[in-house]
């Protein structure tokens, strides 16, 4: 098990107390392609937000690898962000400034285990595989959308991590730009034996992998245990 | 574990995408600690120069005979008044001589004393200065005119002839710069001279002095130790001042007492005659670093304001190093480093300007009758100053950006990404 959530509860106390994942559990095998479905305000975020450990305010108790996050500081936490988990935002999370191929490199050049040459080159393969080498060296504000998404991903990938976390990454991509990038994910599952948890709205998407979790009015409704086949009632919830 | 290359970069970046806002936060410690430099140089230079104005004329310790009335009266040696309470009307010095007893042992004594300079015989004498109809009133000073320049720097005050001059000819004399000007006498003429006891005495002028202070120029010549004698019609031992330089000036105070009890003679150490120049240079000193200190903060407002409105404009690059990895810790040295930055470079600017500025203003020509050796304003270029600016600029840039750089660390990054 790479991911497992044991009886994860969360409450917002802002602006008033709001019981918003209520007993989560599930897990994450090795190379498993996992999508979350649900309602819009379900709680699909915020969940992502804990597992990949930037939300440390939560109950239940969170493991990687089998190694327990819960109650670690943040300093370590950063440190497992860093090395084991790829996160991809629905925006196009970039540093504006730094070009595309120093945006991927950073999370390397933080974790420091490379020598600068060899961060390079496979930031550089990142990019190729990902299809967008020749704009390595622009700045990252002058590439287009779906150019951004997928420099997000090669960073996410650089320093081949345990995970991939995405939310909604294909929310502002056109449906060939969004069927790329399932392609790209779902080589890294089978070729890599790489998990990944992705949360989208896109029914077609979510059907191509190997589990979908549906969530409802935060909790799991269905999809704990392996599940090839969606529930019927599923559709597409409105965004 | 901590990877500076990497935070560097990333302020680095930060700073040069923001190059107007950096240049104007380093120009305002360029600003600071450039006054700063010019402030302290000028300012110290200033003291110096007035204190060794001071140091060189006085000598550490001043030795000469005061006619004072007994400390003891006759009456207290009168064994049956002894218990009685005595009062004593109408007191008078004894008549005695402002010479000093064995002047010439005590200058040998003193010259052997290892701690000691040099020392410098004087004999003063009250003269009428007569040129045709003009009389005026005033004083010669005798003196041993090589000792004089040697520890005194005797020969910055003469502004025409030389002391040599004076040491050639026993009937020279260095006129007063206002005595010169007030009976219109100039290098090459003579003056007659007359003393409280009647005689004439012809002397040559062979240089014109002036010590910047006008009353003493006004009354004041000076000539040999043997014609000054001669004036007051004494011998060669009659000696008046001694005046005594030592290598180190703290020795003054212990060996003054120690003259007044061994020679019972009036022993007055440069502490005492210049109790008042040390508090003018606390306070000069006082002015700059409170006029610096005051720039440096306003400069370190300037920063604190940047750094946080870089912040603000770098939410998004916050969250998402916070979301690949990097610490709270990592990102607060981040902008402390753009701190940094701005403050090593302002301040090595800073330190460039008022170097520059410095050494144009000791090219500024300064002339004053008051000071004759200075030629152009003073500046003290001690290297001391350029290391406390460099400190001082710092300190306050690294003030300044510790309380942005800290709020930058505890943004929540979670809080960020929803809010898109
Ligand atoms: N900081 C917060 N304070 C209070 N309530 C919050 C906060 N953040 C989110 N919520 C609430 O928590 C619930 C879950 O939000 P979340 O963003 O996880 O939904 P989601 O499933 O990701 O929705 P969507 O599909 O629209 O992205 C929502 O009802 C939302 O209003
Ligand atoms: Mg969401």
């Amino acid at each position: 098990m790479i991911l497992e959530s044991k009886n994860i509860n969360k409450y917002f106390r802002e602006p008033v107390l709001f019981h918003v994942l209520k007993d989560i559990s599930f897990g994450i095998d090795k190379g498993e392609f996992v999508s979350v479905m649900g309602k819009s305000g379900c709680g699909k975020s915020t969940l992502l937000y804990i597992l990949s450990t930037m939300d440390t305010d939560y109950e239940g108790d969170l493991f990687l690898n089998g190694e327990k996050l819960t109650g670690k500081d943040k300093e370590y936490l950063a440190h497992i962000r860093n090395e084991h988990i790829g996160f991809v935002f629905q925006f196009h999370y970039l540093l504006p400034e730094f070009t595309v191929l120093e945006n991927v490199m950073l999370p390397a050049r933080k974790l420091g285990k490379r020598t600068p040459r060899q961060i390079k080159d496979d930031a550089m393969e990142k990019l190729t595989l990902l299809g967008i080498e020749e704009q390595a060296n622009k700045k990252a504000f002058r590439i287009s959308g779906g150019q951004k998404q997928r420099v997000a991903i090669a960073r996410a990938l650089i320093n081949n991590p345990s995970i991939i976390m995405g939310d909604e990454p294909t929310g502002n991509l056109d449906s060939k730009n969004a069927e790329n990038v399932f392609g790209i994910f779902k080589n890294l599952s089978v070729e890599q034996n790489l998990s990944l948890l992705i949360v989208t709205h896109d029914l077609d998407f979510a059907q191509k992998t190997d589990r979908i979790i549906e969530m409802g009015d935060g909790k799991i409704i269905n999809g704990v245990d392996y599940q090839i086949t969606p529930a019927p009632h599923l559709k597409p919830s409105s965004h | 574990m901590t990877n500076w290359r990497i935070l560097f970069d990333i302020s680095k970046t930060h700073l040069l995408s923001r190059i107007k806002q950096s240049t104007v936060a380093a120009l305002g410690v360029t600003f600071g600690i450039g006054t700063f430099i010019i402030l302290v140089s000028f300012m110290t230079g200033l003291n110096h120069m007035l204190d060794s104005l001071v140091l060189n004329r006085t000598p550490h310790i001043h030795l000469y005979n005061e006619i004072k009335p007994s400390e003891k009266q006759p009456i207290e040696f009168y064994e049956q008044a002894k218990n009685s309470f005595n009062v004593i009307h109408s007191i008078k010095p004894k008549q005695s001589q402002v010479k000093i007893h064995n002047a010439l042992p005590i200058l040998q004594h003193l010259r052997k004393d290892e701690r000691v300079k040099g020392v410098a015989p004087q004999v003063e004498a009250s003269v009428f200065y007569m040129a045709g109809a003009i009389e005026l009133n005033g004083v010669v000073n005798g003196i041993e005119v090589m000792e004089e320049v040697r520890l005194y720097n005797f020969k910055d005050y003469i502004i025409e002839g030389s002391p040599e001059a004076l040491v050639r000819n026993n009937n020279g004399i260095l006129l007063g710069a206002g005595i010169a000007e007030t009976m219109s006498l100039g290098v090459g003429d003579r003056v007659q001279l007359s003393t409280v006891k009647g005689g004439v005495f012809p002397l040559k002028i062979v240089g014109i002095f002036q010590s910047g202070i006008a009353d003493l120029d006004n009354i004041l010549s000076y000539v040999n130790l043997t014609t000054a004698q001669r004036l007051r019609g004494e011998g060669k031992s009659f000696i008046t001042d001694l005046n005594v330089k030592l290598w180190d000036l703290n020795h003054a105070i212990p060996m003054a007492k120690n003259i007044r009890q061994q020679f019972n003679l009036s022993a007055v150490d440069i502490n005492q005659a210049n109790a008042q120049f040390d508090t003018g240079t606390t306070i000069r000193n006082l002015i700059t670093y409170a006029v610096s200190i005051t720039l440096l903060i306003v400069a370190g407002f300037g920063i604190y304001n940047i750094l946080n409105m870089m912040i603000y404009e770098k939410m998004n690059d916050i969250a998402i190093l916070k979301a690949t990895g990097f610490s709270g810790k990592d990102v607060q040295l981040i902008f402390i480093s753009q701190a940094i930055i701005i403050g090593l470079v302002g301040g090595l600017l800073g330190l460039l300007l008022g170097y520059s500025v410095s050494v144009l203003i000791s090219h500024v020509p300064f002339n004053t009758d008051a000071l004759p050796t200075i030629e152009t304003y003073p500046v003290n270029f001690d290297p001391r100053f350029y290391g406390i600016g460099i400190v001082f600029a710092m300190i306050s840039t690294f003030l300044a950006g510790y309380l942005p750089a800290k709020r930058a660390k505890q943004i929540d990054p979670v809080e960020i990404i929803r809010s898109q």
